[in-house]
């Protein structure tokens, strides 16, 4: 007999008979074991992971999926401001847009958080109100992460009774990268703790690890440690969010949920400015972790400039030409 | 806003090429009518009827032949190999000009995905005439020996597969070298032979130089049986290469045949999986697995089987297959209903030996001919469906243990095309690389083509080696490869 394969069965989504992370509940019990882990993961090849990128960018996506496609954005971007300059003006501004990303088309979906760095989570949190729109702070001395525990758990802590329920944390590369991993980890398992009721986002800031196998690394070292979203970049190294790279990420995802049930999210940030990019993006998602990740739950566009050219291209969408720059908002 | 992404169709115009109602042959640098009885041509996604092509019998292509001989004499042999070059690189820069328009007709008439035959025949084919033209006056120094001449007339057949792709393999280095050709095209893909043949008039190639004559078996064997041929060359089914060489044999004429395979693509357990499971399905369902060189039998390393076959399955459930003429289709249509018939052939007889059958729940359109992607599971090697070659979307997955073992069931075949390995481990590679008796061996890719390689096979595959400095040598007098 022929066996038609079944997408559900192989998604992994049900083996809710293991308790969760079952199949890797010793492995942090060293830092030998958790190398012995880490590099026993499936390599990458560096090659086949950029051409099948390629192959993938190739998706022609025309008319209803892409006003699907445009919305399905929209709704999946955190909008951004992290910068010394920032002012509780500038993060109202940001609310607002949040709330009403188009003001001429009433109908555009809002956006999924504002994000912003801790002392000014406050101020997002008030101007959001009760909008449903999360506010995300970026705490553990972010860009860098060189501080203390002590600092960056404190960081981590003034965010969340800023009122974030969305903690973009970063990872200690130098410690990633001297290969002291199990630090890397229990420092995750500190954070999240720390978080509470908030959602933790795990930046592993893939610039600075270079190779896609520390790329599968370090995700997996995320997940295993309880973060709820693992995440590209911190926008302030180059290169940040990589289509390979988010390939990557993505297996490891979806890896990870067949293996323990658990799904993790996943967010690209920096370097997507186009709507181009944001779809291959979502061509990305659906063809290697699947369309349960093409939801603003389990996934994120982390950026500050796409939202305009989407929404320029959501009004080309519904008017049939293209308007300039002062058709939306700066911020 | 629907609940997933649900790519809308996005098709290619076929408004850019304008298919005449008839074609004839292309002899002397014209379109002549044909003596034989003239056969149509269809779409296979659509089983429409493209157009009424001429059938070339023993007198046409004796005509062809004679005047490839005349230009062979008169004038291409003759001329400066510089000035060779340049209508070669003209044909190259004409084939990336007209690139769209052979990519449209090529989907139409042989049923692979436009992204396909747009991303890899096409530019591959304008490769072919650019590699070989620069080597068309430097053949002095190609380590062929001192001086090396042409053989003459060229007579050469094609399959159905790559059709546009198979000519460039023939034509380019037998031009660069400095013969004539008279080819051939497969029965049911003859189209693009003959848009090639237009630019063939549009780069001002003198007549005679290239002939192309349509038609079955008959005219094939036409072409191999003339006496004044003095090259043959064919790629097609191991069973033609036969009756082939046994017709050629005792003759002068040089032969080169390229036949069928049934590749090994060994799977080591220190792969890099999620490539690896790229690269069988490239290996397999690229051009619907109408490839000789497709990795059609995968051995995996026991150890990683089910975790190898579970991504694998999950992937081929993401394959789009259907319109040809869609950009996102990555599956198109089988060539012919013979192929057809054969594939479902050969997979009821997997099943009835006791293999696993597995398919994604796709929809097929209702007209033309079409075939799902399929993996075997639990293949022995003593089953058919790990022996024959069924040259289409079907995978035959065995396991092995150890290294040795790899190797000894990759090269327990008759044929001997290609073979893949997948490792992280570099040494292994090239350790396992060397005792494959394969033509070519891909490491961690698969189905990658480059004029600059030579290509070709050991036993049943045939011999005779494409591309490269070597492939030069099939057209060359007195060189050895």
């Amino acid at each position: 007999m022929t066996h038609v394969i079944d997408p559900d069965a192989l998604s992994g989504a049900t083996p809710a008979v293991r308790a969760p992370l079952a199949p890797y509940d010793d492995v942090t019990r060293s830092g030998a074991s958790l190398r012995t882990f880490l590099h026993g993961l499936p390599g990458v090849d560096q090659v086949g992971a950029e051409a099948r990128v390629a192959q993938l960018g190739t998706r022609s996506i025309k008319t209803t999926s892409k006003a699907w496609a445009i919305d399905t954005a929209i709704s999946m971007v955190d909008l951004t401001t992290l910068e010394g300059a920032d002012t509780p003006g500038k993060v109202r501004s940001l609310a607002a847009k949040a709330r009403q990303p188009d003001p001429s088309d009433p109908t555009t979906p809002r956006v999924a958080a504002v994000c912003v760095y801790g002392d000014l989570a406050g101020v997002a949190r008030e101007a959001l109100g009760d909008s449903g729109i999360h506010v995300a702070a970026v705490a553990t001395a972010f860009p860098s992460g060189r501080a203390s525990r002590a600092v960056k758990l404190a960081d981590v802590r003034d965010a969340v009774e800023n009122g974030a329920d969305e903690i973009d944390m970063v990872i200690d590369r130098g410690a990633f990268l001297a290969g002291r991993y199990l630090d890397v980890y229990e420092e995750i398992v500190a954070v999240k703790e720390t978080c509470g009721e908030a959602h933790l986002k795990v930046i592993l800031e893939t610039g600075e690890l270079v190779t896609l196998d520390n790329v599968r690394r370090a995700s997996w070292i995320a997940m295993l440690a309880g973060g709820d979203f693992i995440k590209t970049s911190t926008g302030k190294v180059s290169p940040a969010a990589t289509l390979p790279v988010s390939l990557v990420m993505l297996e490891a995802a979806r890896d990870f949920r067949a293996a323990t049930g658990r799904q993790v999210g996943f967010k690209p940030a920096g370097g997507i400015r186009t709507t181009k990019d944001a779809i291959k993006h979502l061509v990305l998602i659906n063809e290697t972790a699947g369309p349960d990740w093409l939801d603003p739950d389990w996934f994120r566009f982390g950026a500050s400039s796409l939202l305009n050219d989407l929404l320029l291209q959501r009004q080309k969408l519904r008017t049939g030409h293209y308007s300039g720059p002062d058709y939306v908002t700066v911020d | 806003m629907t609940s997933v992404f649900e790519y809308a169709p996005a098709p290619e115009s076929r408004s850019i090429v304008d298919i005449a109602p008839s074609y004839g042959l292309f002899v002397d640098g014209e379109f002549v009518d044909g003596s034989g009885e003239p056969m149509t041509t269809v779409n296979p996604a659509t089983e429409e009827v493209l157009t009424e092509v001429a059938t070339g019998t023993t007198a046409d292509v004796d005509r062809a032949v004679r005047a490839a001989r005349k230009a062979f004499e008169k004038t291409w042999g003759p001329m400066r190999p510089a000035d060779r070059g340049k209508y070669l690189f003209r044909i190259a820069r004409l084939l990336q000009e007209r690139a769209r328009e052979f990519a449209v007709l090529e989907s139409l008439d042989n049923g692979k995905p436009i992204r396909e035959s747009r991303d890899v025949d096409v530019p591959l084919a304008a490769a072919h005439f650019f590699y070989h033209a620069g080597w068309a006056d430097k053949l002095d120094w190609a380590g062929l020996g001192p001086g090396p001449k042409p053989l003459g007339v060229a007579g050469q057949v094609i399959p159905w597969n790559f059709p546009l792709l198979m000519l460039a393999w023939k034509v380019a280095p037998a031009l660069a070298t400095g013969n004539t050709v008279v080819l051939k095209p497969a029965e049911t893909t003859p189209l693009t032979a003959l848009l090639f043949a237009e630019v063939c008039r549009q780069a001002d190639l003198p007549p005679g130089v290239v002939n192309i004559v349509t038609g079955a078996g008959d005219t094939g064997r036409a072409v191999v049986e003339h006496d004044d041929v003095d090259k043959v060359a064919f790629t097609g089914s191991t069973d033609v290469g036969r009756q082939i060489a046994r017709t050629v044999a005792g003759t002068r004429k040089k032969l080169t045949l390229e036949l069928g395979g049934k590749a090994a693509n060994i799977v080591f357990d220190d792969a890099p999986i999620d490539q690896a499971v790229e690269g069988i399905v490239q290996g397999i369902f690229f051009n619907q697995g109408h490839v000789c060189c497709a990795g059609s039998r995968l051995l995996v390393q026991e150890s990683i089987h089910d975790e190898v076959i579970a991504s694998l399955q999950r992937r081929i459930g993401t394959l789009r297959v259907g319109d040809p003429l869609d950009k996102n289709t990555d599956i198109g249509a089988i060539n012919s209903a013979e192929q057809l018939a054969r594939i479902r052939e050969l997979s009821d007889i997997g099943e009835a030996e006791g293999a696993q059958r597995w398919q994604p729940a796709c929809e097929l359109p209702d007209r033309g001919y079409w075939f799902p992607p399929t993996v075997f599971t639990d293949v022995s090697p003593a089953h058919r469906i790990a022996r024959d070659e069924v040259f289409g979307p079907v995978l035959s997955v065995l396991t092995f243990r150890t290294p040795d073992e790899a190797v000894a069931k990759a090269n327990n075949t008759t044929y001997g095309l290609s073979a893949g390995i997948w490792s992280e481990k570099g040494s292994r590679i090239l350790k396992i690389a060397n005792q494959l008796r394969a033509g070519v061996v891909w490491a961690n890719t698969f189905n990658k083509f480059d004029p600059t390689s030579p290509f070709g096979g050991y036993k049943q595959s045939g011999y005779g080696r494409e591309g490269g400095r070597h492939g030069l040598a099939a057209y060359l007098e007195g060189a050895d490869q």
